[in-house]
């Protein structure tokens, strides 16, 4: 069942550079163009509503920002294995982050077989639509590290 | 020298909500404080905008909650140029709604509020045959065997052992104040588990609605989606159908699941139905219109408020009234162009940041001072609690039979007065009340909706306004929503064709809402004075009292830690002072 192949652009884009994945989702379908086999999917910053998708895929790319203590703008690729999945006490159902998703989708035994993250180091999370000028600098190099991971799983 | 507590839990990204408690010597809490610690600025963004695109950039406001906020803002357009929207749409929004409330508070209670009550780990001690026989003595829910609760049991075994314990999303497992027996807990752990499956099925009808998924769409003027039961593009027969049977799925989960479990745990906290009550002033816009939005008396859930508990004297509140409806920025880091000391009606609202706290990181806020993003919205200068047990009490007064028929039910079994409704137990027994109303009202709207189309009403989309050269050249509105966490109000003033002026007054604006200029405490800060502590350095209690709100908070940031070098510190996530 689990077989749809998504690219899942995560980020508030009512935050500058937070919504980095999912700008870097458009660019990629603009640069992509028609698809047959790949959906491309802004999940925004849905949370636990994000689960079915997750579920339903046996391969999964996900465009976000990523806080990896470097320097803004770096590119951030994480494989399967290198993920962290955790949560922590929340205030809120909101808190929930993308990581507790996956975390919930293993212990459910449905986390996609292939699973794959490219983020970038935020430089810039102030309230405002659009990018920074040093995160619109490394969105093609997010595309082309994008669509070398689809065409390594053979979907492009 | 008093001892005050800080809960923060995500200062890594420097905090979202953050409670500041002053403790007696008791350990009782004293004194309360709340701040949002991160600035919303959706008013500044929206400025110069067209109307009709707003909600699209609404709905990202809270990335959680899309669809509240896209409703409330096409409300607010149609308010502001009197555009009426057709019968079948209106039916279809209001699906929408019922679902989301259903859909949302499920998934509230067994994934945030559940484990407040609720030891995972306890549950490893449970004889699966007790569970099972507890479960087939509350409901006919066909999961009850004592295999099936003996897999499950398997299954969190497997979590502990492989250290993976923190997707539980908990830090506090062996709390003494957790009291359920190991039977309840693995009972109810089973049910966090199954509540992932139920959603994903019961989230179809946004999908078909709303045309894609995730993030639907939506329109001024009516709904996206036309009806026509012979196109495949359209709503047809087979998408009605699944629609159907999502509400039965719904239905069926609400029924022999949430209702039998809080039932099941609620005797266990009874002394929390003597706390936390908070303000006894409450407010709902109002819910479930029918094509005229201005005829309140046709509204499911009634638009009132009520004063000092009195159920007796409700009051109909006009979101318009410039000198009632008003937000204070006294303790709030925004500046007023005519001073601290006045309030302003969102028409007229003002969002000028003015940060004067603290240099991050700190250990205290300054709460003399300002202390807060969050504005003080207050009604005839009152503050108020929002949400479902101010949604309740309004249907309670005003004598909905299932509202008065479902609260009793509750109370006879509980063996609780009506008194014990202002409370944290009773904000959690409310939120359940009203899924099981709008549950059972998805049918009734469904059933609506069906004869509508048989009687060939398919219109879904009134374009009449939808050109702007046929707008007024000023206008103004007021978009209503009774969100899941409470009432949601967007105001828009329209100026030449575009949004001049917008302020969105959310539901946790009101019951996180800091002092304000005559030192008034809001919802959460005044709910949490007297709250016993067991340990004040796992505030348990306080997050109990907090999780009741449903606090709408943190949505908005969700970086992924890709250092993974945190995991401690988030996992406890508590910072404990003294001073």
């Amino acid at each position: 069942m689990a077989n749809r192949k998504i690219v899942l652009g995560l980020g508030n884009t009512l935050q500058t550079d937070e919504g980095l994945g999912v700008f870097a989702l458009q660019a990629l379908a603009d640069h992509l163009g028609e698809q047959d086999q790949v959906e491309l999917l802004d999940g925004g910053v849905l949370g636990l509503n994000l689960l079915p998708l997750v579920e339903e895929s046996s391969h999964l790319l996900i465009l976000d920002a990523a806080d990896a203590q470097k320097p803004p703008g770096a590119i951030i690729e994480l494989c399967k294995e290198d993920i962290p999945l955790y949560s922590g006490v929340k205030m809120s159902q909101h808190q929930l982050t993308f990581q507790e998703v996956l975390g919930l989708a293993l212990i459910r035994e449905k986390l996609p077989a292939q699973l794959h993250l490219i983020g970038a180091q935020p430089a810039d999370l102030t309230v405002g639509y659009g990018l920074s000028e040093t995160i619109t600098a490394v969105i093609p190099e997010m595309v082309s590290r994008a669509t070398a991971v689809l065409q390594s799983w053979n979907l492009l | 020298m008093a001892e005050r507590i800080v809960i923060d839990p995500i200062t890594r990204i420097e905090g979202h909500l953050r409670i500041e408690a002053e403790l007696d010597a008791n350990q009782n809490v004293a004194q309360a404080y709340s701040s949002g610690t991160m600035v919303r600025g959706i008013e500044v963004i929206l400025n110069g905008r067209d109307p009709r695109e707003a909600w699209a950039f609404a709905q990202r406001a809270c990335g959680v909650c899309t669809t509240v906020h896209s409703f409330a803002s096409i409300r607010s357009v149609e308010d502001a140029l009197g555009i009426q929207i057709p019968k079948a749409a209106n039916l279809i929004r209001n699906l929408m709604i019922a679902q989301q409330y259903v859909h949302d508070h499920v998934m509230h209670f067994y994934h945030l509020h559940a484990l407040d009550w609720v030891d995972v780990v306890n549950a490893l001690q449970a004889d699966p045959a007790e569970t099972a026989a507890i479960q087939q003595s509350i409901s006919p829910w066909a999961n009850s065997s004592p295999g099936y609760f003996a897999d499950v049991q398997q299954k969190v075994q497997a979590i502990v052992d492989s250290g993976q314990l923190s997707l539980f999303a908990n830090a506090y497992w062996g709390h003494p104040a957790y009291k359920l027996p190991p039977a309840v807990n693995l009972l109810a752990t089973a049910h966090y588990l199954e509540a992932l499956d139920w959603q994903s099925h019961v989230t179809k009808i946004h999908t078909i609605f709303g045309g894609k998924n995730p993030h639907p769409n939506f329109v001024v003027g009516g709904v996206p989606m036309p009806i026509d039961l012979n196109s495949d593009t359209a709503l047809n027969a087979s998408r009605l159908s699944i629609i159907s049977d999502s509400i039965d799925r719904i239905i069926q989960f609400v029924d022999q699941v949430y209702i039998p479990d809080v039932l099941a745990i609620a005797p266990y906290y009874l002394e929390y139905a003597g706390f936390g009550e908070g303000l006894g002033n409450f407010l709902t816009w109002g819910e479930f219109p029918d094509v005229d939005h201005k005829d309140t008396s046709k509204f499911l859930v009634p638009r009132t408020v009520i004063m000092n508990r009195d159920l007796g004297n409700i009051i109909e509140p006009d979101p318009n009234d410039l000198d009632l409806m008003k937000e204070f920025v006294a303790h709030s880091w925004y500046d007023y162009s005519n001073g601290d000391g006045v309030g302003l009606h969102p028409w007229q609202g003002q969002t000028k940041f003015n940060y004067t706290g603290p240099k991050p990181p700190y250990d205290f806020l300054e709460v003399e001072q300002k202390y807060s993003w969050l504005k003080a919205p207050r009604w005839n200068e009152k503050p108020m609690e929002v949400g479902p047990l101010a949604r309740v009490l309004a249907m309670y007064a005003k004598g909905h039979e299932g509202a008065v028929q479902l609260t009793n039910t509750v109370l006879d079994s509980l063996g609780a007065p009506v008194e014990a409704l202002f409370s944290t137990l009773g904000r959690t027994a409310a939120r359940a009340i009203e899924t099981k109303i709008f549950a059972d009202e998805l049918r009734n709207i469904y059933n609506n909706l069906i004869a509508e189309i048989s009687a060939g009403n398919t219109a879904t989309f009134n374009g009449d306004l939808w050109e702007p050269t046929s707008w007024p050249r000023q206008a103004q509105g007021f978009g209503f929503m009774e969100a899941p966490r409470g009432a949601l109000g967007h105001w828009i003033v329209i100026n030449g064709r575009k949004i001049e002026n917008y302020q969105m007054v959310v539901p946790t604006t009101w019951n996180a809402s800091p002092r304000d200029h005559l030192g008034q405490p809001g919802a959460y800060e005044a709910s949490l004075v007297g709250t016993p502590l067991a340990n004040p350095e796992w505030p348990l209690e306080i997050l109990r009292t907090i999780h009741s709100f449903d606090p709408c908070m943190a949505c908005a940031i969700h970086m992924v830690d890709a250092t993974g070098q945190d995991l401690g510190e988030v996992a406890t996530g508590l910072n404990v002072c003294t001073f």
